[in-house]
């Protein structure tokens, strides 16, 4: 379909198009006013409306036997047995990050938090996937630090440990930085709650904090590029307080169970206007707001600006009529507000009243299912050719050491130090090193989870790119004994009006799909974060994947750090002496390849061999190959590697064999998919070896681990102690 | 022993450190709201870490101003074993209850991290039968953890022996290298002159379960409870409060779902 040039009606601050908005004077009969203008706006944004991924959204799994709420709510949430759901989602906050990056980030994670914990489930984990440009640029680095700031600041007060994540430095996202965080929570099934509307009558009620001018057209905000005047878009960025997020969590979740909760609804984009409208919608009903009812915290504010407003901390209840005076008592106690702003009607329409006078009335279907569509031309950018390798360097330990010191590889411990990780006292295994174990008392089980994505991957072929995220991913939980079991992702992406980057995100979902299938784990919930984009370039496409993996006998798992010198090390997968796209050759070259049947047939090794006791490590290879994952657990473990001498010449062969290039570096460095570094006691060796052999994964012994030095002969010998300095640095 | 964990407006520590005391200590723990006045019949009143009040003004500054702290203070003065944690040790610090404060980290950032501790004295609720000199590992997380006290205070809880933990290395040296938030004399915990009022930034109910990576809280833990406290209120303590909504008794049993806490 022809675009109209965007932005040219009633005001600068609504999206609607020419051609957008003919259709909603056709169906409505009449133009709308201002303040249908501003409903409509930001319900027809890409933001709320995914109008551009809608349709690419339908081509992913979301089903699968554990699976009790697939996308569409606050939330996703997966059977995890002993009765209990594991509810997961993820979010971006992008683009107010990219003006005001403390607030931004905090409230980023308050609103994910708020998704969680209005499905009733308890927030038990929270991680966090960032990038920014290189971190040499003085405003890279105000972003971190404020990003991080934030995502601490938020996360520590509300008590929910931050567990993971990942940060990617590329000069793609200097001027869009991305901010996605996501949220892992834990409901007993039968106290699961959703966000449909109940019957005509029912009182809705907005409870939390109140209602200012803060982050007005946040929405519409979040669905253009950034442009020079981004900095005159800091009024649009709304101000956390997540004292106040920790009360409405406590009394929000200490409320449910008592059933008089019909439904719950998080206030995020477009505030009041799309949590009405998606409780109307999800139960079929119509709804009645008067804006005057809405406590405020500043006067003068309109029926448009209540009705816009994204001040934070606010919940939507939906309540029986007999209840609203308990309810309304309970949250006093916690000192919050709770006011009965409306009713559930059975008109299919959202009526705005302000204090009796109606000022606007629009069909629910309009602002939901009638929001249209947009299939925009895709045009492929050619894979990226093989670049000429640089000759092998003299010496493969200085390039190790200068790999394990990139701002793409080295520690983020400078990082997560500022979140609390161990409150809440479940967290088995903690960041630095793959995939966080968090436990869930009164049961034998544990969730691991991680986030990935390489954008470096993504951009060389979106496809395989985001395939490799999920295998990643999986690889990652795989480690920890784990069975992954939902996925929550979040999309985010360019400009998809320009043909190269709708072409970037239908790919990437599609890549999203093939690995999912091909593991089997179900995508739940997610988030798309559209206009990425400034000037006309985008980011680097990052279909960013948090999974979640649930391991049944905690007992079982081991970390990623080596443990007992003498234990065999062993290298799990194919030799992956692929140079192409690696952190090794700065990005160039078309991205590596990916097996997904040998990729699954690997990770179900790694599990089964953590539940039968086998390992005691187990670390995927991923940036910098195969030697920065042995620098890595011999440095987490505070011990050394010892290589076994006949070992490199074998492994030259095997690259040979495969087609690879026949270099030493390409062995060390290259980032071949499906590979895990694992060690174990030498007595578990031909159990190990048997399991690998049955399930046609190669594996072979790369040697010993040492007490000190990493070493291995012809290649490197170098002092843990420069290893672990190279990549202990701070960010 | 019957503990009482007390929850303020903010608390975020307190699941776990019912969880510890009451399930892994074997302990009778209630949680206390904070607008309760009332800790009769508790041998132990713990106050818990997390952002109280959101740590607006000051850690501890405003819950100092809770309902509850006439109570803490009454149990201090009749040498019932009160224990703050974190932002427990700080509210005890604001309250008056305990020497010194704890300003902003000299680091100027959130500090989530394992430390080593030495214990520096045997003599209290927390240390009881430990030897002085061993070296425990635990963790922290705080943002306003630097200990500060004037020269004659410091000197006096010096020579009293009233530091109970120290920040050092894992051998029990200490050093400005391992002291994470610039306290002076690498003070992580004290306790009061009478001695049943301790504060300790380090989270010893983090770790206290071989699941977890370290168990050296347990044996902090394990003195608290080993014995039957000092002294139990016995009579309800009567304190006015300046809030009229203030209840009776409305805690919560241990183990009781966290939807009742505040009825």
């Amino acid at each position: 379909m022809t675009v109209a040039p965007r932005g040219s009606i009633a005001s600068p601050t609504t999206s609607l198009t020419d051609a957008e908005y003919a259709t909603i004077v056709e169906r409505l009969g009449r133009h709308p006013n201002a303040i249908e203008v501003g409903i409509l706006a930001a319900m027809w944004s890409e933001h709320c409306g995914y109008k551009h991924s809608r349709p690419l959204l339908k081509r992913l799994p979301t089903t699968g036997a554990r699976v009790v709420q697939g996308p569409g709510e606050n939330a996703g949430a997966v059977d995890i047995g002993d009765g209990l759901l594991c509810v997961l989602k993820m979010e971006s906050h992008n683009h107010p990050s990219a003006v005001e990056p403390f607030q931004g980030a905090a409230t980023g994670v308050g609103g994910i938090l708020r998704d969680i914990f209005t499905m009733g489930a308890r927030p038990i984990a929270m991680l966090d996937s960032l990038r920014f440009g290189p971190l040499d640029e003085g405003r890279s680095r105000y972003l971190f630090h404020g990003v991080v700031a934030g995502v601490g600041h938020y996360g520590n007060c509300m008590g929910v440990p931050t567990v993971g994540g990942e940060v990617y430095f590329d000069p793609s996202f200097t001027e869009n930085p991305l901010v996605n965080a996501m949220c892992v929570g834990i409901v007993e099934r039968d106290n699961l709650t959703r966000a449909g509307a109940g019957a005509p009558g029912d009182i809705v009620l907005v409870v939390g904090s109140a209602t200012g001018r803060d982050g007005i057209h946040g929405a519409t905000f979040a669905s253009a590029e950034l442009g020079a005047e981004r900095e005159e878009q800091r009024p649009n960025v709304q101000v956390g307080n997540p004292f106040l997020e920790k009360l409405l969590l406590e009394a929000c979740l200490s409320l449910l169970p008592l059933g008089m909760i019909t439904a719950m609804q998080d206030l995020g984009a477009a505030g009041l206007t799309s949590s009405a409208v998606e409780v109307a919608a999800r139960g079929g009903r119509g709804i009645r707001l008067d804006t005057a009812r809405v406590s405020r915290r500043e006067s003068g504010l309109t029926p448009y600006d209540v009705m816009l407003s994204e001040s934070q901390e606010r919940v939507l209840l939906v309540v029986p009529p007999d209840a609203v005076p308990r309810v309304v008592e309970y949250f006093a106690r916690w000192d919050l507000h709770s006011d009965a702003v409306g009713e559930i009607t059975d008109d299919g329409e959202i009526a705005v009243l302000d204090d009796g006078d109606e000022v606007a009335r629009l069909p629910i279907p309009l602002l939901t299912d009638d929001v249209p569509t947009y299939v925009r031309d895709a045009r492929p950018r050619p894979a990226p050719a093989m670049p000429a390798l640089p000759p092998e360097p003299a010496d493969l330990g200085a390039a190790l050491l200068a790999l394990l010191a990139s701002p793409n590889i080295c520690s983020r411990r400078s990082i997560f130090r500022t979140y609390d990780h161990t409150v809440r006292a479940d967290t088995m295994i903690e960041p630095g090193l793959g995939a966080a174990v968090v436990r869930i008392r009164g049961t034998t089980r544990a969730l691991a989870m991680t986030t990935d994505c390489n954008p470096r991957y993504t951009w060389a072929d979106p496809r395989r790119g985001a395939a490799i995220a999920v295998a990643e991913a999986a690889r990652n939980l795989a480690c920890r004994g784990a069975e992954p079991v939902a996925v929550t992702d979040c999309l985010n992406f360019g400009n998809p009006e320009r043909p190269e980057a709708y072409w970037e995100l239908s790919e990437a979902i599609d890549g999203l799909g093939e690995a999912c299938r091909a593991l089997g784990v179900p995508i739940v919930s997610g988030n798309v974060s559209l206009y990425n984009e400034t000037d006309g370039v985008g980011i680097k496409p990052s279909p960013i994947v948090g999974m979640v993996g649930l391991i049944e006998d905690r007992t079982t798992v081991v970390g990623g750090q080596f443990r007992e010198v003498g234990d065999a090390v062993l290298l799990l997968g194919p030799v992956g002496a692929e140079l192409s796209c690696s952190e090794y050759l700065g990005g160039r070259g078309p991205t590596p390849s990916l097996d997904l049947d040998l990729e699954r047939r690997a990770q179900l090794v790694v599990r089964e061999a953590t539940a039968r006791r086998l390992l005691r490590s187990a670390h995927d290879c991923s940036d910098g190959g195969l030697a920065v994952a042995l620098a890595e657990s011999a440095i987490a473990g505070n011990l050394g590697f010892l290589g076994d001498p006949a070992i490199p010449e074998r492994l030259l062969h095997e690259a040979e064999a495969a087609g690879q290039s026949r270099r030493l570096d390409a062995v060390l460095f290259g980032e071949g998919q499906s590979r895990f570094v694992l060690s174990c006691n030498p007595d578990n060796l031909t159990a190990l070896t048997a399991l690998a052999d049955e399930h046609a994964v190669p594996i072979r012994r790369l040697g010993t681990v040492a007490a000190d030095g990493f070493s291995w002969s012809g290649l490197f010998s170098l002092a843990t102690s420069e290893v672990s300095l190279a990549w202990n640095r701070d960010l | 022993m019957k503990i009482a964990v007390v929850i303020f407006p903010g608390t975020n520590c307190e699941d776990e450190t019912r969880y510890v005391l009451g399930e892994r200590f074997g302990q009778q723990v209630d949680l206390v709201w904070h607008r309760d006045t009332d800790l009769a019949g508790f041998d132990c009143v713990v106050l818990p870490g997390g952002f109280s009040y959101g740590d607006h003004l000051r850690a501890g500054a405003i819950a100092r101003f809770s309902p509850v702290m006439g109570a803490v203070a009454e149990a201090a003065r009749r040498d019932v074993l009160v224990v703050g944690i974190c932002n427990g040790f700080q509210i005890l610090c604001e309250a008056g209850l305990l020497p010194g404060t704890l300003l902003p980290n000299a680091g100027g950032t959130f500090l989530s991290t394992w430390v080593h501790c030495r214990v520096a004295s045997g003599d209290s609720p927390l240390t009881t039968g430990i030897e002085a000199g061993r070296v425990l590992r635990l963790p922290i997380a705080h943002g306003e953890g630097r200990y500060v006290a004037d020269p004659d205070v410091l000197a006096r809880i010096e020579r009293n022996g009233r530091v109970i933990l120290r920040y050092s290395d894992a051998n029990g040296q200490v050093a400005e290298a391992t002291n994470p938030n610039g306290s002076m004399a690498h003070i992580a915990g004290i306790a009061s002159e009478g001695g049943n009022v301790v504060g300790l930034m380090p989270h010893p109910e983090r770790a206290a379960d071989p699941e977890l990576s370290s168990q050296d809280g347990i044996p902090l833990l394990g003195a608290l409870t080993r014995g039957n406290g000092r002294a139990t209120l016995d009579a309800p303590v009567a304190v006015g409060t300046a809030s009229g909504g203030a209840s009776s008794v409305s805690t919560t049993r241990a183990g009781a779902r966290r939807g009742s806490r505040p009825a």
